[in-house]
């Protein structure tokens, strides 16, 4: 049943539609980014957990904790609630893994790349809808402290470059986890990692205690931990050290640069990386 | 005009498990305008030629081409012309069908109005339109496919590839895809499409090339490929199962050649050199023998029979090609 082909119809682009490859690239991602929001919107038991669990360590923390956890100079709710921060931001970038993984098992990655769109899009969107995930679980904790008595100290402007802080890390962390997503063979790898990896990081750190009251080998690590720079960080921002001498290591006595400088390494190495990889990927 | 166009594929993935030649020198080409069906069972290569071909993997060695634009050199190019559909249908489950339609419309470039536009219209074609504002997580298996193959056909692609487009879909829905494809060759759009049923590449393919091991071993039309097997069968369906020993003895003296089985187990049948006397010597015999028949006749051989010549073994599928038989 041959026929004779009828010639594709020419088409001038349409009055919206993006020419040139700058306007292309950022409609691409932006798609991409509103699919990903769309899908958050719509599982509001991921946004939950999201939410819900700083929430419970915020609550929990502060208030077993509170009376037993000395911080010298200052209120333990004012000291925990950086570690929290640096927690859940932690832990909302494995988000753009599990995705990442997840969109590669259903096959929406094989669709997204018999596409002509720029093919790191895929990518920019799925980061970009994780940092404005991070960003609602951010408000809604800081929120949540405001309750419990938690206070910033160090004036409006610090405050929010330590917010500031916060997210950029978030951000370039969780381009870690979009390459993790791509080269593992189910989301769930990317959870158990998460679990296995990033529960003791956070756990020998400054988060939750002084590192100065771990026993010796931990208190080691903690004051090298890259977590531990970046609560130190935000708790410097934040005004909330108290009158806890920072440890005698770079990232103690820096962390506020040592997060910038990290965050852009990060950028720098994992952009390029997981582009890269993400051009030849493929469902099995 | 050859319009896609591959020349001595080559593609091994190694694994701990040793290496697996996926594509072991594939080669074919289908002219414009027409459908080209790839046959061949589980782990052929069907997929790994369909992947080279729409851009996601890239062959160790070989050309491939589309629409004149060659895979390797310009995959961008390659997938301006094509729209793909895989193995599992590729939808989000969280958006709806029209969402769905209108970001793969976007990031064709069409701009917001025009992708809007064309996901109506293509929810319309599909006879989706009181699906369309539904989540495709509550879609029965023929829509999801439905959606999947309207998603690749929204930039009115010239070329389209379909990996396996009616595996898992109930003999309904199937006929209802095998009516979409065809309404789409009749407008003229050149398709590759794989399978392992043989009576869908014998009912939409223009060209058929059996693959097995990552190699085409035949090539050819439905009718030139069963030409080569062929004669005629002889098929009996027994009243029981405990007659077969009996009645394969019987079919074994009139017949040439190996006698079959079905998984039935109540139905054999076995090649013969002239239909109808032969059909009438075992109706016979088999008389004689007081072996009770549920239903007996001749056919032409089906691509199974070919495939069974060429490979030695079945296609895999043979269970589900006698529901819609
Ligand atoms: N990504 C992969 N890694 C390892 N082996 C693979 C991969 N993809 C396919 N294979 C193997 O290559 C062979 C051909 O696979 P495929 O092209 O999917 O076959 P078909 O589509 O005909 O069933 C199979 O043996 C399969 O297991
Ligand atoms: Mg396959």
């Amino acid at each position: 049943m041959t026929t004779t082909a009828t010639p594709l119809q020419t088409r001038e682009p349409a009055q919206d539609a993006p020419v040139g490859p700058l306007a292309t690239w950022l409609s691409d991602g932006w798609t991409v980014t509103w699919r990903n929001l769309l899908k958050l919107r719509r599982n509001p038991e991921m946004l939950g957990f999201a939410v819900l669990q700083p929430i419970m360590f915020v609550l929990l923390f502060s208030q077993v904790y509170g009376g037993s956890i000395q911080i010298d100079g200052g209120d333990y709710t004012d000291y925990l609630m950086a570690g929290i921060f640096g927690q859940t931001v932690l832990f909302g970038s494995t988000f753009s893994g599990y995705q990442m993984a997840q969109d590669l098992k259903e096959g929406l990655i094989d669709r997204f790349r018999t596409l002509p769109m720029h093919t790191s899009a895929v990518l920019v969107g799925r980061t970009n809808a994780d940092l404005v995930l991070n960003t609602i679980s951010m408000v809604i904790m800081m929120l949540t402290g405001a309750v419990v008595g938690w206070r910033y100290t160090n004036g409006t402007l610090q405050f929010l470059a330590g917010v500031a802080l916060l997210l950029l890390f978030s951000y370039a962390f969780s381009w870690v986890m979009a390459l993790l997503g791509i080269m593992v063979r189910s989301p769930e790898v990317i959870n158990n990692a998460a679990f296995m990896v990033l529960f003791p990081l956070t756990f020998i750190s400054n988060a939750f205690v002084q590192a100065s009251r771990l026993p010796g080998p931990l208190e080691f690590i903690a004051n090298w931990n890259p977590v531990s720079a970046l609560v130190q960080a935000a708790r410097e921002l934040f005004g909330n050290t108290g009158t806890v001498p920072p440890a005698d290591t770079f990232p103690m006595q820096h962390p506020v640069l040592t997060v910038i400088g990290g965050s852009i390494v990060m950028l720098a190495v994992f952009v390029p990386l997981a582009v890269s990889r993400f051009r030849h990927v493929s469902s099995r | 005009m050859t319009y896609i166009y591959a020349q001595d594929l080559r593609k091994t993935y190694r694994s701990r498990s040793g290496e697996v030649h996926a594509l072991a020198g594939l080669s074919l080409s289908v002219p414009q305008g027409t459908v080209k069906g790839l046959l061949g069972p589980n782990g052929a290569g069907k997929t790994t030629t369909v992947k080279v071909l729409n851009t996601l993997i890239e062959p160790d060695s070989g050309t491939a081409s589309v629409a004149g634009i060659d895979v390797l050199a310009d995959p961008g190019g390659v997938r301006r012309v094509i729209g793909a559909s895989g193995q599992y249908a590729a939808v989000d489950e969280n958006l709806t069908g029209l969402e769905n339609l209108e970001m793969v419309g976007r990031l064709y470039h069409l701009g917001a109005r025009r992708a809007k536009a064309r996901a109506q219209e293509l929810i319309e074609a599909f006879d989706l339109t009181d699906a369309g504002d539904r989540q495709v997580k509550g879609f029965s298996g023929g829509m999801r496919r439905r959606i999947d193959l309207a998603c690749a056909l929204v930039n009115t692609p010239p070329v389209l590839f379909l990996d396996e487009p009616t595996t898992g879909l109930d003999p309904r829905s199937r006929i209802g895809m095998w009516d979409v494809i065809l309404g789409l060759v009749r407008e003229g759009t050149t398709v590759l499409l794989t399978t392992q049923y043989l009576e869908e590449a014998d009912y939409l393919a223009d060209h058929i090339s059996v693959v097995d091991h990552g190699v085409v071993i035949a090539e050819g039309t439905a009718d030139e490929l069963k030409a080569e097997v062929g004669g005629h069968r002889v098929v009996i369906t027994l009243v029981h199962e405990a007659d077969a020993d009996t009645a394969r003895a019987v079919l074994a003296r009139h017949g040439s050649g190996e006698v079959r089985t079905h998984t039935s187990g109540r139905t054999l049948d076995v090649a013969v050199e002239e239909g109808p006397p032969s059909l009438q010597r075992v109706l016979a015999a088999l008389e004689q023998a007081s072996i009770p028949l549920h239903d007996a006749g001749i056919r032409r051989p089906t691509l199974d029979d070919v495939f069974l010549t060429l490979t030695g073994h079945d296609s895999g599928a043979e269970n589900e090609s006698e529901l819609s038989a």
